[in-house]
């Protein structure tokens, strides 16, 4: 791999990846193989990636073959997150795609004796005067091997045939199908399963273990134990689980009850040293003079789980030498990092590939597992070993989104208009991902008898921000302090969620909002548009009050409302406004969602619909239903009896419309409308019964105790 | 101790030998190599693992294999391939009613079982029958249409 200093910066993920082979290979069976360091995690970014690489190189979307990310092969992108793929990866391929166009235009040119300027290119065949050539006759002639200058320009946005048109995800007939699709089916010859036995709790020192019983159960290859890590390796799977459960009771733990209350956390949590940072200091003494009413809340969002559906996996291979893992990670190269610490051997002798797991909405136990798959490997070497979690290990160790608090203090004149606005927000840094630091952040590293160090979580700096994600609103303020307090003690393990603080800051943001919308008797759509500039901003949130036929100073009727939220994500990202329209019965229910969203040039517009539709519902889902239970020991809501999410029948139905501006930069879909939702929910709550919930989630017992 | 049994996965008979409280997932997916049933819980209570016996659909993963002996048991790769898909997934694709599609092939079972019971089934009667059936990707409201499509494509016939 080429290093970036000292030379131009190249598009997006080209910067770190120049050579033009590292992304396209000519394949000698009349495709294109496009090598990505982005990875499928459910939200169809390969799809999207085709498009662009196709419509680029002038062939057929079927004639893509994207080869699935590896660290052999494949440039290091670093982590599929923050709705950023189509920005890096994307940019990268449209650049990289347009010169190895040009290049090959070049050799059928010369091929065919023609000007280039008379070429005709479709289906990856260049023809001219009825002579032809093509990608495949010429790929022995155009050497790759060669730094991409990034000087060719992409199509314009009139040009593309395949960006901005429907395409059927690629990944979904294997997984419609039930064929093998997902590392969890992964099958290699000899493959052993093997499970891990956790500590009881974060803190947890294995005092003794008795396993004689373990080691004489039917099947098992392997007992592993590595200081404070436990694990069994076995013929077959339930084998494997079995003697899990039987090695569970066969140990002694020293296990101390460390965690604080839960029904205090927040208090916890804001009396925590911190570091503060003001991140928005903006001063106009005339406008805070005009002070007419001043509103102060705070509100409050818990620990929330990424819960996906199927718990993670990994398998993993080490023949005394080399090691070779299957992964769902985010970040493949990051992980390789993480491993080359933890079981001591150089990176080039760690193959990490991506394999598709169930969606992971963020950072969950796919690292955590590989490790764990490793560890399992190099005790029955050289067979290759499977670990699958079981539901209670996703739950209870994956890194949770953390619990957040966010003050809110602000004043409008005698005319409605916000003079003054000021936003704390208390938070744990939201990144517990591998492949930075100075130690591991994986769970099995620091319970390995040679244990490798904990990298402290981090939280990435503006403008994306993290915890201060969205903190700093859109809205034009004349006086505004937003602060943001990190707090570097983490009771519960936390990582990245979906959105990251942007859900909690946007909650809270479009709660006050609307707090004083109220007390100043102004429509809350008008007013958001009264104290917003940017016009992409005022489209969407036009648009959606046109989409849901929002009237003026509608009320809701006692047990059915609507409200409103809005966010541009991350302030660089997707503009999305969504209206939710709820009713009170048992529980609370949404009956229905519009959204109305901006992310620039779409590239395949089923594919972001879908994701804002999952968006809203998701969103729906925590601000209705989630939050992580625990006592002082350990986490509770281990399975979904304890950690229920949305149903079928509390589904509402969502309907989104995009804004396409072709000549703007594409912008991820996949993070922008969890805020706005939530937003939205809490909106029309109070619009409906008139009263104001400011702690997530929405519970019955939540509501009824503010309407009392 | 290991009991040899006989099975009946769509229409060809399978001998297992295996503990007789084995949960059907796992020989469905390590013995039988049908990959089609997917681990979500082992509870029962995300409907990830969803096959049909006799018609009827199941939590595989909390079935044990002693359960089904003498049973017809139905699996995803029972009802349809790329070459012939059944209606559902045909639906199910024309509507892109997935995200990262690891719930859909329980989802599928069920939505079989429904529309084998209920040729012209209502939104309600879909809820109903798929409330045992998580999905966190957020694809709830594209399950439905494709439901309904499916219904529609079988015009009543089964």
């Amino acid at each position: 791999m080429s290093t970036a200093a000292d030379k131009p910066v190249l598009p997006g993920s080209l910067n770190a990846n120049r050579s033009l082979a590292r992304w396209i290979r000519i394949n000698d069976d009349g495709t294109v193989a496009v090598r990505v360091g982005k990875v499928e995690i459910g939200q169809g970014i390969l799809t999207a990636l085709a498009q662009i690489a196709a419509d680029e190189l002038d062939v057929e979307l079927h004639q893509v073959r994207i080869v699935t990310a590896n660290t052999e092969s494949n440039p290091n992108e670093g982590m599929t997150s923050g709705s950023r793929s189509v920005e890096e990866s994307g940019e990268a391929l449209r650049y990289v795609c347009a010169e190895v166009r040009a290049l090959f235009m070049q050799a059928a040119a010369r091929a065919l004796a023609a000007s280039i300027e008379k070429l005709q290119v479709s289906e990856g065949v260049f023809h001219v005067d009825g002579k032809r050539t093509s990608y495949w006759d010429l790929a022995a002639e155009v050497d790759l091997v060669r730094e991409a200058s990034a000087q060719v320009p992409p199509k314009q946005a009139a040009d593309l045939t395949i960006v901005g048109r429907y395409a059927q995800r690629i990944d979904l007939p294997a997984k419609i199908f039930g064929e093998p699709a997902y590392i969890q089916d992964m099958a290699l010859p000899g493959l052993a399963h093997g499970r891990i036995v956790r500590p009881p709790n974060y803190a947890a020192k294995l005092l003794s273990l008795d396993d004689a019983g373990v080691r004489a159960l039917p099947g098992v290859i392997a007992v592993v134990r590595d200081g404070d890590f436990l694990g069994v390796v076995a013929e077959r799977e339930e084998q494997a689980i079995k003697a899990a459960a039987v090695l569970a009771q066969a140990c002694r733990w020293d296990a101390p009850r460390q965690l604080p209350h839960e029904a205090q956390i927040y208090d916890y949590l804001t009396s925590r040293p911190v570091e503060t940072a003001v991140i928005s200091d903006k001063k106009d003494e005339k406008a805070k003079a005009r002070t007419h009413t001043t509103l102060e809340a705070t509100y409050r969002k818990p620990y929330i789980a990424h819960a996906s559906i199927g718990p993670s996996c990994a398998i993993a291979r080490y023949d005394g030498e080399r090691y070779e893992l299957w992964s769902h990670s985010q970040g493949i190269y990051p992980l390789r990092g993480d491993m080359v610490k933890c079981l001591r051997v150089p990176a080039d002798r760690i193959v990490v590939h991506h394999a598709d797991g169930s969606g992971c909405y963020g950072h969950n136990g796919a690292d955590d597992v590989a490790l764990d798959a490793a560890l399992l490997a190099r005790a029955v070497s050289p067979r290759p070993v499977r670990v699958q979690w079981m539901r209670a290990d996703e739950s209870g160790w994956e890194p949770f989104g953390p619990a957040m608090v966010m003050k809110l203090k602000a004043s409008t004149d005698a005319q409605g208009n916000i003079v003054d606005w000021t936003h704390e927000t208390w938070s744990n840094p939201h990144s517990n991902r591998s492949g930075r630091g100075p130690g591991s952040t994986l769970i099995a590293a620091p319970h390995m008898a040679d244990p490798v160090p904990v990298s402290p979580p981090i939280d990435s700096p503006l403008p994306a921000g993290a915890s201060h994600r969205n903190a700093i609103p859109l809205y034009e303020f004349p006086n505004q302090k937003v602060a943001r307090h990190l707090i570097m003690d983490t009771p519960l393990r936390i990582s990245a969620l979906r959105a990251l603080g942007g859900f909690a800051n946007v909650f809270a943001i479009e709660s006050m909002l609307d707090e004083l919308a109220i007390a100043c008797g102004a429509d809350p759509v008008e007013f958001r548009l009264r104290h917003l500039k940017d016009a992409r901003a005022r489209a969407v949130i036009e648009r959606v009050a046109q989409m849901a036929d929002w009237k003026s100073g509608e009320k809701g009727d006692g047990t059915r409302g609507r409200g409103i939220g809005f966010c541009k994500y991350k302030n660089l990202g997707s503009y999305c406004a969504v209206i939710a329209e709820v009713v009170l019965e048992q529980e609370l229910r949404v009956v229905k969602a519009w959204a109305a969203v901006d992310i620039g040039r779409v590239v395949n517009p089923n594919g972001a619909i879908n994701q804002i539709e999952g968006g809203v519902l998701q969103a729906t889902s925590w601000t209705l239903k989630e939050a992580v239970r625990f006592d002082d020991n350990f986490v509770t809501s281990l399975g979904w009896d304890t950690y229920p999410i949305l149903t079928f029948a509390e589904a509402p139905r969502v309907e989104v419309q995009l804004i396409d501006r072709p000549s703007e930069t594409s912008k991820g879909a996949g993070e922008g409308a969890q805020g706005p939702t939530g937003a939205a929910i809490v909106n029309a709550l109070h619009n409906a019964v008139g009263v104001r919930v400011r702690e997530l989630p929405l519970t019955r017992e939540r509501i009824m105790a503010a309407m009392a | 101790m290991p009991e040899r049994f006989e099975l009946d996965v769509n229409g060809k008979v399978c001998a297992v030998e295996a503990e007789p409280d084995t949960p059907l997932l796992y020989i469905l997916r390590n013995d039988l190599d049908l990959k089609g049933a997917r681990y979500g819980c082992g509870t029962g209570q995300c409907g990830a693992c969803t096959v049909l016996m006799d018609g009827k659909d199941i939590q595989s993963c909390d079935t044990p294999l002693w359960a089904v002996a003498g049973k017809s048991i139905t699996t995803v790769e029972g009802i349809g391939t790329r070459a012939q898909p059944h209606p559902l997934q045909q639906a199910f694709l024309d509507e892109q009613a997935a995200q990262c599609g690891y719930c859909i092939t329980g989802i599928l079972m069920a939505s079989k079982a429904l529309l084998d019971r209920n040729p012209e089934p209502s939104d309600r009667d879909i809820d109903q029958a798929l409330e045992r059936h998580l999905c966190r990707c957020g694809s709830h409201n594209r399950i439905r249409r494709a439901i309904h499509r499916a219904a529609q494509a079988m015009g009543g016939k089964r």
